[in-house]
């Protein structure tokens, strides 16, 4: 993969999982490869039953995979004693969709909690659990319970948790699933945060494309047990090519990718700035399929110049929509006729 | 019945609640690591031991299975060796002990049971060994619930101790039986009784005080 730059902290290799149930072997994984790098947000997305938790579940061992092997830092987390396999998940932090605190301790034992258990001196731990607390802003909590605390809360307080051996990497599972539109956006902006801040490489499992879309650097779309696509988020949004990856990026509009007789339209680029990814945000803002006819555009000093001809399915509303959103992105545009091709 | 009998009544009320909290106490002792043995064991506990398990839980049913006056009997020579006597109160804890560990093992375990399994799927992503899991995790989580059942215990053990009067134990259980029923001294025997409403009345509401000051889940 040509966007691979710097060193991984996970790899998988030709990772499957297979469960023996009661009604024989149910298939989780299949034949997964992916490398995950140091200081990047990773992003798996997949409907519900596609493998994702299972997939996350194998990258610390919560899961045992039946096949392939997973690499943490290099090393191979198969041939590792329990011992040093306890050690490894210290330096791996994990939150969960349903948050998993310790309900019969205080917020501030919660988050001492992995301390405890790595044998950090109780004072040193202490001290670093309310650096971690002031860090997610809840440090006048430290005396309540979960149960005196809302969704978000309870989520700051296991992101706090998760941070307080130094992990290197922390692994969320569904980690907002559970959290309304504006307390999964701050959550996710404090994930953000951290990962600048202190370099912490971040796997997020979600079925919300809207998490991949604000915080991922690269996704990888799980389809089937397997990975359907992987790549830079910018790259698999502008122009999914597995059939899971239009469902999930364009919901119902997947559906009408028969354009029939579409309708032609040409865009001008004139000096916009050429990172911002003008298709990509039209399909996603408006839900409709675009084909790109013909383009020819050149970045010019980070503006984008030149012109693209894009095919619309014959839909007066999703034309209507997408033109009033090239309208207020400043992009021109007009039809043209199929014999201006 | 005169009230010449009531330092009587305070005697033997002393010797139940001894042969109950003795009792208890060391079947607490036997159960709760058979409890979290059946736990840990289990097929999707934290260390499968599905077939150690398995065993573990028939020898359980099995000494739950036997009515306790047969097992008191039937064990009279063990415990003639354990302390040296057949009769009495000492004599009675050991049958006592022996009858309540497994069904204490059985609380414990359902207790336990009850903890979130992403609790403990938390502290494993966090590198925590068995025995942490157990000591940090699976007991204080289950705390309240221990206690709940732990006052259930208590007193279900103090019925048992009624039926020591027969091998010649004190108790309340036993004036009850020997005045009460072989006399028919009606209103001794409801006198006993009554003390041990009070008994299991008072075990019953210092449990549920206990749960509701330290259960954390309570706002």
């Amino acid at each position: 993969m040509t966007e691979l730059h710097g060193e991984s902290i996970i790899r998988l290799c030709g990772l499957g999982k297979e469960f023996k149930g009661a009604q024989g072997a149910v298939r989780a994984l299949t034949d997964i490869n992916l490398e995950i790098i140091k200081g990047e947000i990773f992003g798996i997305i997949g409907l519900s039953g596609a493998g994702k938790s299972t997939l996350v579940r194998c990258m610390n061992f919560l899961e045992t995979p039946t096949e392939g092997e997973v690499y943490y830092d290099g090393r191979p987390l198969s041939e590792m004693s329990p011992g040093e396999l306890r050690r490894t998940r210290q330096s791996m932090g994990m939150i969960f969709q349903q948050f998993n605190l310790l309900e019969q301790r205080n917020v501030l034992r919660n988050v001492c909690f992995p301390m405890e258990i790595a044998g950090t001196p109780k004072a040193e731990a202490r001290e670093r659990a309310r650096g971690l607390l002031k860090l997610v802003g809840l440090l006048e909590k430290e005396a309540a319970y979960p149960v005196q605390l809302s969704g978000g809360q309870k989520q700051r307080v296991a992101i706090a948790r998760a941070m307080a051996t130094n992990p290197k990497v922390i692994l969320c599972d569904e980690a907002t699933s559970a959290l309304d539109p504006n307390t999964t956006k701050s959550i996710l902006e404090l994930l953000k945060e951290i990962n600048q801040r202190m370099g912490i490489t971040i796997v997020i499992i979600t079925h919300e494309m809207s998490v991949i879309e604000a915080i991922c650097d690269r996704v990888a779309i799980i389809g089937d047990s397997r990975i359907a696509e992987i790549g830079q988020v910018s790259r698999i949004f502008a122009g999914p090519k597995s059939k899971i990856g239009r469902q999930l990026i364009l919901g119902d509009a997947a559906k009408q990718v028969e354009f029939g007789d579409g309708r032609l339209f040409r865009i001008t680029f004139d000096g916009l700035a050429s990172s911002e990814p003008v298709i990509s945000n039209v399909i996603l803002a408006c839900k409709v399929p675009v084909n790109i006819m013909y383009a020819a555009t050149r970045d010019i000093k980070g503006k984008a110049a030149g012109q693209m001809i894009i095919e619309l399915p014959d839909n007066e509303a999703d034309i209507s929509r997408v033109l009033h959103y090239l309208d207020r992105a400043k992009v021109p545009c007009e039809e043209v006729g199929k014999n201006e091709l | 019945m005169s009230f010449k009998m009531m330092p009587l009544f305070f005697e033997e009320l002393g010797n139940t609640l001894t042969m109950t909290f003795v009792s208890s106490f060391l079947a607490y002792i036997i159960g709760i690591p058979l409890g979290i043995l059946l736990v840990v064991w289990a097929r999707d506990g934290i260390r499968p031991m599905p077939r150690a398990q398995e065993a573990l839980g028939m020898i359980i049913n099995l000494i739950r299975s036997l009515p306790f006056l047969i097992l008191l009997i039937a064990i009279q020579s063990f415990t003639r060796t354990l302390v040296g006597t057949t009769v009495g109160t000492r004599a009675i804890i050991v049958p006592l002990t022996l009858a309540s560990a497994p069904y204490i093992a059985r609380i414990v375990e359902s207790s336990l049971k009850e903890v979130d399994a992403g609790i403990i799927e938390a502290a494993k992503a966090m590198g925590a060994s068995t025995w942490q899991i157990i000591w940090k995790v699976l007991l204080p989580e289950a705390r309240p619930s221990l206690l709940i059942n732990a006052a259930i215990a208590v007193t279900t053990i103090l019925g048992y101790s009624a039926m020591a009067g027969f091998v010649g134990a004190g108790g309340l259980g036993a004036v009850a039986i020997n005045y009460g029923y072989y006399r028919n001294q009606n209103a001794v025997m409801w006198t006993a009784i009554i003390f041990l409403v009070v008994v299991v009345q008072i075990i019953q509401s210092v449990g549920m005080w206990l749960v509701k000051k330290t259960d954390r889940r309570v706002r």
